[in-house]
């Protein structure tokens, strides 16, 4: 009896991974992808960039230069989320099952949410792009949708999912609406609030430079800069700084969530 | 003289989930009350009807001669601090302590902003200390209510309401997380209230055990219908059984064994 169990499962490993390989082999085909060339280049594109994309000494001087870039990305990238976590405030209260006025303005301020949320970062920009132009505000506006979409649908889980309980309690008690808000849903709700914000803050230092290229402000107009001028060796020093931002603004946020929960 | 007066309340929650049909009861003030039935006879949806957390299909509920269906919404405010609630999951705000949670309890006297703020007066935070020495509390006054055992949660809870000071306290299943020690620590609590304060109890207990033990009156309820309204001595297995159907014989309750202890 339990032999039989083990052979089925061989039987059905070995058939899932035909099957796999099958369809692997059938898009390869169909693409006209080399294999060996695509591996091969991964080598070359290594070799080239340890030859050409490191930063040298000659492009330590433009460090003056890309830090001021850097900062006001860092800065606008905070700005944004703090501005649409304040308006993601109301719009979770009314969206949240515990804390919703009614139905209608729950779905309403959910939909709104949703299409914020939805649209990709980039899309945004693009829109933005017609009618601010390369504007330091196309990439605040696009920074400041997409993070409103998404805060007010972690607002909303956050407070369905601590404060349900002692909604109840308090209404029963006889406590008004915003009584009921202030004492029982943002205590509950804050730390992982606060996290979510600090999250938000993280992924838009990272969406911030993809959106500079497009915009032609910040970091990410220094990268486009030094990139299409050929000075690899600047380029590369601009994605050194931000990768080291992304991992100190990482190491600082898991620092405070530490702190508050 | 009756304190609450229930009128053929029936409520539907859709065409096919009957909670409660046609019941009909009278509360006198100072009783402690038990009401048993098996899970989903509709005792939870009874209690919740008589603070308007649940509104009633039809029938109606006096309390204190007051027509609680026909109420505004700031009568309504009025009304639920005179009465208590206390509840199975305790439903405290986790991250307050045991103070803040007690004083919770006043924000049904209050105005928006001093809810807001959390604004208590001396007079209030001395009954707060007050209740939490009665309680057995003292020790964790300042403590977050998250690092309290269950049993000290419920006092907490209790705790709440008193502070209302209110003229009936519903109680929904105040003990079904506790274990047997803690469960009757709250319980002693529950019925020195009604003995000492002459603060009508209703409590929806699963234990019948434990209502013979500590009620004046015991109310059966059966698929959203009273089949019992009594006292404890009048309480037969026959009873039982009409009550609990054939989970009865599962429950395994000495009802004889009762005036030994």
């Amino acid at each position: 009896m339990q032999a039989d169990i083990f052979a089925k499962r061989r039987k059905d490993n070995l058939i899932f991974f035909s099957l796999l390989g099958l369809i692997t082999i059938a898009s390869i085909i169909v693409t006209e992808y080399d294999v060996v060339k695509g591996f091969t280049s991964v080598f070359k594109a290594a070799v080239w960039a340890v030859a050409n994309f490191y930063p040298n000494a000659k492009a330590m001087a433009k460090l003056p230069d890309i830090l001021p870039k850097l900062q006001e990305t860092i800065l606008m990238s905070i700005s944004s989320t703090t501005f649409a976590a304040i308006f993601s405030i109301p719009f979770a209260l009314f969206g949240s099952k515990v804390t919703k006025i009614n139905n209608i303005l729950g779905s309403v301020s959910r939909l709104i949410a949703s299409i914020f949320r939805n649209v990709p970062i980039v899309a945004w920009a693009m829109v933005l792009l017609f009618s601010f132009g390369q504007s330091a505000m196309t990439g605040y506006l696009a920074l400041f949708f997409t993070s409103f979409g998404f805060l007010v649908r972690a607002f909303i889980e956050t407070m369905d999912e601590t404060s349900t309980s002692s909604v109840e309690a308090l209404r029963a008690s006889g406590a008004s609406y915003l009584q009921t808000i202030f004492q029982a849903v943002l205590p509950s709700a804050a730390p992982q609030m606060i996290s979510w914000v600090l999250y938000t803050i993280e992924t838009n230092i990272r969406s911030a430079t993809l959106v500079g290229i497009l915009t032609g402000t910040g970091i990410g107009f220094s990268f486009e800069l030094y990139y299409k001028s050929m000075n690899y060796n600047a380029a590369s020093l601009v994605v050194l700084v931000v990768v080291i931002v992304v991992f100190a603004v990482e190491f600082i946020s898991n620092y405070v969530r530490r702190v508050i929960i | 003289m009756p304190l609450l007066e229930i009128k053929n309340l029936t409520k539907k929650y859709n065409a096919d989930t009957l909670a409660l049909s046609d019941v009909n009861l009278t509360i006198n003030e100072g009783e402690f009350v038990s009401v048993i039935g098996p899970s989903g006879a509709g005792k939870s949806t009874l209690l919740r009807c008589i603070n308007r957390m649940i509104e009633a299909s039809s029938g109606y509920i006096l309390f204190d001669g007051v027509n609680v269906s026909t109420l505004s919404k700031n009568e309504l405010r009025n009304l639920r601090t005179k009465i208590g609630m206390i509840f199975q999951h305790y439903n405290l705000v986790d991250r307050l302590s045991v103070i803040e949670n007690i004083l919770h309890g006043r924000l049904g006297y209050k105005n928006t902003f001093e809810g807001i703020f959390g604004i208590y007066n001396e007079e209030e935070k001395k009954s707060a200390f007050k209740i939490i020495e009665i309680l057995g509390l003292k020790e964790q006054v300042y403590k977050r209510c998250d690092q309290l055992s269950g049993g000290q949660k419920q006092r907490v809870g209790i705790g709440r309401a008193l502070i209302q000071k209110p003229r009936l306290m519903l109680c929904d299943e105040p003990i079904a997380s506790l274990d047997p020690n803690a469960s009757k620590i709250i319980m002693d609590h529950l019925r020195n209230i009604s003995s000492k304060m002459g603060i009508t109890c209703l409590v929806n207990l699963h234990q019948v055990n434990v209502a013979l033990k500590y009620s004046d009156r015991i109310i059966g309820i059966n698929s959203s219908k009273v089949v019992f309204d009594g006292a404890p001595s009048e309480m037969t297995s026959d009873i039982v059984y009409s009550i609990y159907g054939s989970e009865a014989e599962e429950l395994d309750i000495d009802i004889g064994g009762r005036n030994a202890s």
